[in-house]
């Protein structure tokens, strides 16, 4: 009895912890964007949807099943999806969201807010219906054959307990962490990565500093879209997905950046694995339905007693 | 009354309209259009005038349309009177929501919004609610508000509407309006003119929940049939957003704009084409979305009126200017400068005792002690830095103290928030000036005299009033932003009056000024006092103070350096040093 309920815990665990990675680095491409420009992106979610797509037709379409086979050929495909991803959100960008952003929302009411959040609402709605249009609303899947077998880990603890891991959701996590790390290194080290930095703490003094807010901003925006890409096609081999499935996933992105602080990269990564744990291990306790209401009102609880997040760092006046 | 005209015009057409269409599909169309433009007045309540942006709109129209078919398929009751339960219901629920919420600033309040309807939408979910239907009335369809007539429900939607447009625009027009707007465009400025901004922002999510809520209440009752993403969905939240924001965020006439032409164009796109290609409708409305943003980024309203005033201005321009230049300011004070004034007597009106501030390990304010005499003007100076805004941030309630006693008129103010103080009789100015910019002169002082004004008119004498005590009648109408930096700092010393403070704290009033700009101010300044005003003056200069003030208190490094009469003080060494370094200390006293 007992051991069947550490087991269940376990198990839950270990699936938190596997949608967790991948919720993380969804939460990281959001948390770029958001953390340097202070944008709310609606269409996050569809950028997603769309690097799902991406993923689907380059695997099946674009000869990389042939090429690589049915066990590396959808990984080739997701992480293909990002530098497409990258581009139609550099353009998005270029010729939409920068009409609204910046120097010229300065006279704007609430600073161009409004804006920015119903132009974003647009491009959702566009994305949306017009995969509906596009696509179709048949619900797809990336299929790879390791979906359905699993690691065994254990017999633990006496041969009571094992656990066991889904050989696709496990590789989804490990590319994710991996993702995760280089995109650290990207940040930390690199110029570009500075140069972002600097524009997400002071977009003023990094003008001044020679620092082209507008090309950071740009790049920002292509590279949150397409980090989100491929976390959704890492998603996608394991769930499946239509047209409409940018909604539910947008809200789950901005709980994870809440969380892990405004502004903070891996902090927006840690919070996508928050949630990723709490919905899992929310089913020990609360009917599925009730999942998703975890996550809200762990998300509410969170903006309430510590709104800068786990990561986000207190801004004394002084 | 005569603005309500337009309006009811325009209810007139929509009604002859709905008498002519016969087509029941159309009919639908006509009352969906009403409905969310409702809920777009609804929401703009709340966001449009308060400028906290929610997603959450959808929790109260869900909870709405909820209300009416629970309550009619499990106590059969009436939609008649489920509508204004849903109301109630939506009111309540937005205290409940607000009263957290509101804490939160800017994205965190948008995003927190978010959470509430979309955490509802899986309890209902849960509860197995995944989709009612009302139960059909045959026996008595007027009395559950089955119409057999569609056109019947378009009018009654109609009334509702109007109904909305009218406590729109009583809320616009009156200090629950004015007192939002203010909120909207500095949150700060408002708390110190006196304003309770929770109070107001929590009365405004609660009289928004409540129309929501009857909304979605009525919503249920057209389309018979409910469902949790149908009601609490996201896209119903966009919906009230993107009415409002399309036709303009703030107006009455906004939500109306953008329901009348999003609505149909959505809704015809999905008959003619919906069928073969789905998802034409939301393409479009996206697209439309965006091109309106980027051409109207503040929407149609806003932008039509922007281009006609401009249009009557240019127009306005090619005629020869009549109006004469304006006025010069009210006649400066005629007491010749350097005169000593008739030394303060009065009692104590504040006294301030071991007051202190720390940031962390940055001790902005320590032990801090004086007292201000009624009727006198102190003038409190210091280098950059030395704590003089703080002191003054302590002394209306912006921060609380770490330790020591603010008392005002015998009273420990310490604790109070800015619009108690403001309340109590203590008036502020901003260094950095803090104007409601899109509002006239005379509003922005206007709002600074609801803390007293038992009524409009009150209010109005009391503005009026205190506009011309500092000479700007003349610009009285003019926009906030249009004003010249003299202009501003006098408008805000006329919104701190307004309030009929018996204390008045100026914030470098001075600053950016010319100087014959600064003996204007200088001279109203004198004038307030000679009329029994208590004045506390930061600057950092001493010159322009020397002949103003009674007393001096000089800050350095948060802490109190010297304390006493204009000649005494400005001999003290320990000033000069702190002005001017140590070598000129000899250079001074020689």
């Amino acid at each position: 009895m007992t051991s069947q309920v550490v087991e269940n815990v376990l198990q839950a665990l270990v699936a938190g912890l596997l949608a967790g990675a991948i919720y993380g680095l969804m939460c990281v491409g959001l948390g770029l964007i958001f953390g340097v420009m202070r944008v709310i992106n609606f269409a996050q979610g569809d950028f997603m949807m769309l690097g799902m797509y991406a993923a689907y037709y380059l695997f099946l379409s674009a000869g990389i099943q042939d090429v690589f086979g049915n066990i590396i050929g959808p990984y080739v495909a997701i992480l293909l999806s990002g530098p497409l991803l990258f581009l139609f959100g550099y353009a998005i960008h270029r010729f939409l969201i920068s009409r609204v952003t910046g120097r010229r929302t300065a006279q704007l009411e609430g600073e161009g807010h409004f804006a920015q959040l119903i132009l974003t609402l647009g491009v959702a709605l566009v994305l949306q219906n017009g995969g509906l249009i596009v696509f179709g609303s048949v619900l797809a899947s990336i299929r790879t054959p390791l979906s359905s077998s699993a690691w065994e880990i254990g017999p633990l603890w006496g041969d009571f307990i094992s656990i066991f891991v889904n050989k696709s959701r496990g590789i989804a996590a490990l590319i994710s962490i991996v993702a995760m790390a280089l995109l650290a290194v990207l940040i930390t080290r690199t110029r570009i990565g500075k140069s972002l930095r600097a524009s997400a703490d002071n977009p003023v003094a990094a003008t001044y500093m020679g620092i082209d807010i507008d090309r950071s901003y740009r790049i920002a925006f292509g590279l949150g879209a397409a980090v989100t890409a491929v976390a959704g096609g890492l998603l996608a081999t394991n769930y499946p997905f239509h047209p409409y499935i940018g909604i539910d996933y947008v809200i789950v992105m901005y709980a994870g950046v809440v969380l892990g602080g405004m502004g903070s990269i891996i902090g927006a990564f840690w919070g996508g694995m928050t949630i990723g744990l709490v919905q899992q291990l929310s089913t020990l306790v609360l009917p599925t339905q009730l999942q998703n209401a975890a996550i809200f009102v762990v998300f509410l609880l969170i903006v309430f007693l510590r709104p800068q997040g786990f990561f986000g760092r207190m801004v004394e006046r002084t | 009354m005569r603005s309500l005209v337009p309006i009811l015009i325009a209810a007139l057409i929509y009604a002859c309209l709905t008498l002519v269409v016969s087509n029941s599909y159309y009919q639908l169309m006509l009352t969906l259009v009403l409905v969310w433009a409702s809920f777009g007045l609804a929401w703009n309540i709340q966001s449009g005038y308060t400028g906290l942006v929610s997603f959450g709109h959808a929790a109260f129209f869900g909870l709405g349309a909820y209300t009416t078919a629970l309550g009619q398929i499990y106590f059969d009751l009436t939609p008649w009177l489920l509508i204004p339960i849903a109301a109630v219901i939506g009111g309540v629920s937005g205290l409940l929501i607000g009263f957290p919420t509101f804490r939160l600033r800017g994205h965190y309040f948008a995003l927190a919004m978010l959470a509430y309807p979309l955490a509802m939408l899986y309890v209902f979910e849960w509860l197995g609610f995944q989709e009612l239907t009302l139960p059909i009335k045959r026996d008595a369809p007027l009395a559950y508000m089955q119409f057999s007539d569609p056109r019947l429900y378009t009018l009654v939607a109609l009334a509702m509407l109007l109904a909305i447009v009218l406590i729109t625009r009583a809320v616009e027009r009156s200090r629950f309006g004015m007192a939002l707007l203010a909120i909207k465009q500095n949150e700060a400025a408002a708390e110190a003119a006196g304003i309770d901004a929770l109070a107001w922002k929590l009365r405004s999510i609660v009289l928004s929940g409540a129309i929501a809520g009857a909304v979605g209440a009525f919503y249920a009752v057209v389309l018979l049939v409910v469902t949790p993403p149908s009601v609490f969905g996201m896209l119903v939240s966009a919906q009230a957003l993107t009415v409002a924001m399309f036709g303009g965020v703030g107006t009455v006439w906004g939500p109306l704009i953008g329901a009348v032409i999003l609505i149909p164009v959505g809704e015809i796109l999905n008959a003619e084409l919906g069928a073969r290609i789905p998802g034409i409708q939301g393409v479009i409305y996206g697209l439309a979305i965006i091109v309106v943003i980027l051409v109207a980024p503040e929407g149609v309203f806003w932008t039509l009126r922007d281009r006609l005033r401009r249009g009557a201005r240019t127009a306005a321009a090619m005629t020869p200017e009549l109006s004469a230049p304006a006025a010069p300011l009210a006649p400066a004070d005629t007491r010749p400068a350097g005169q000593p004034r008739k030394p303060p007597s009065g009692e104590i009106l504040l006294s301030v005792k071991g007051l202190s501030k720390s940031f962390g390990g940055l001790k902005a304010v320590q032990d801090v002690s004086f007292d201000v005499h009624r009727g006198m003007i102190l003038g409190i100076i210091g280098p950059n830095g030395a704590g003089k805004t703080t002191l003054f941030n302590l002394l209306n309630g912006f921060l609380p103290p770490s330790s020591g006693e603010v008392v005002f008129d015998g009273r420990n103010m310490v604790g109070c928030r800015p619009h108690v103080l403001c309340k109590a009789g203590v008036g502020r100015t901003f260094q950095i000036m803090r104007p409601f910019p899109r509002m006239s002169v005379r509003d922005n002082v206007r709002v600074g005299a609801y803390v007293q004004a038992a009524n409009e008119q009150e209010a109005h004498h009391l503005a009026a009033d205190a506009v011309n005590r500092v000479g700007l009648s003349p610009v009285a109408d003019k926009m906030a932003a249009e004003l010249t930096t003299k202009e501003l700092r006098l408008m805000e010393i006329a919104r701190a009056l307004a309030g009929k403070p018996r204390l008045l704290l100026l914030d470098e009033t001075l600053a950016g000024l010319g100087h014959g700009e600064a003996d204007e101010v200088t001279a109203i300044v004198q004038r307030l006092a000679r009329d029994g005003m208590t004045v506390a003056i930061i600057e950092h200069t001493m010159q322009s103070m020397v002949r103003l003030v009674d007393r001096f208190l000089v800050l350095d490094h948060g802490a109190v350096l010297a304390d006493g009469e204009p000649e005494q003080v400005t001999r003290d060494p320990r000033v000069i040093e702190a002005y001017l370094g140590k070598k000129w200390v000899a250079h001074a006293q020689a």
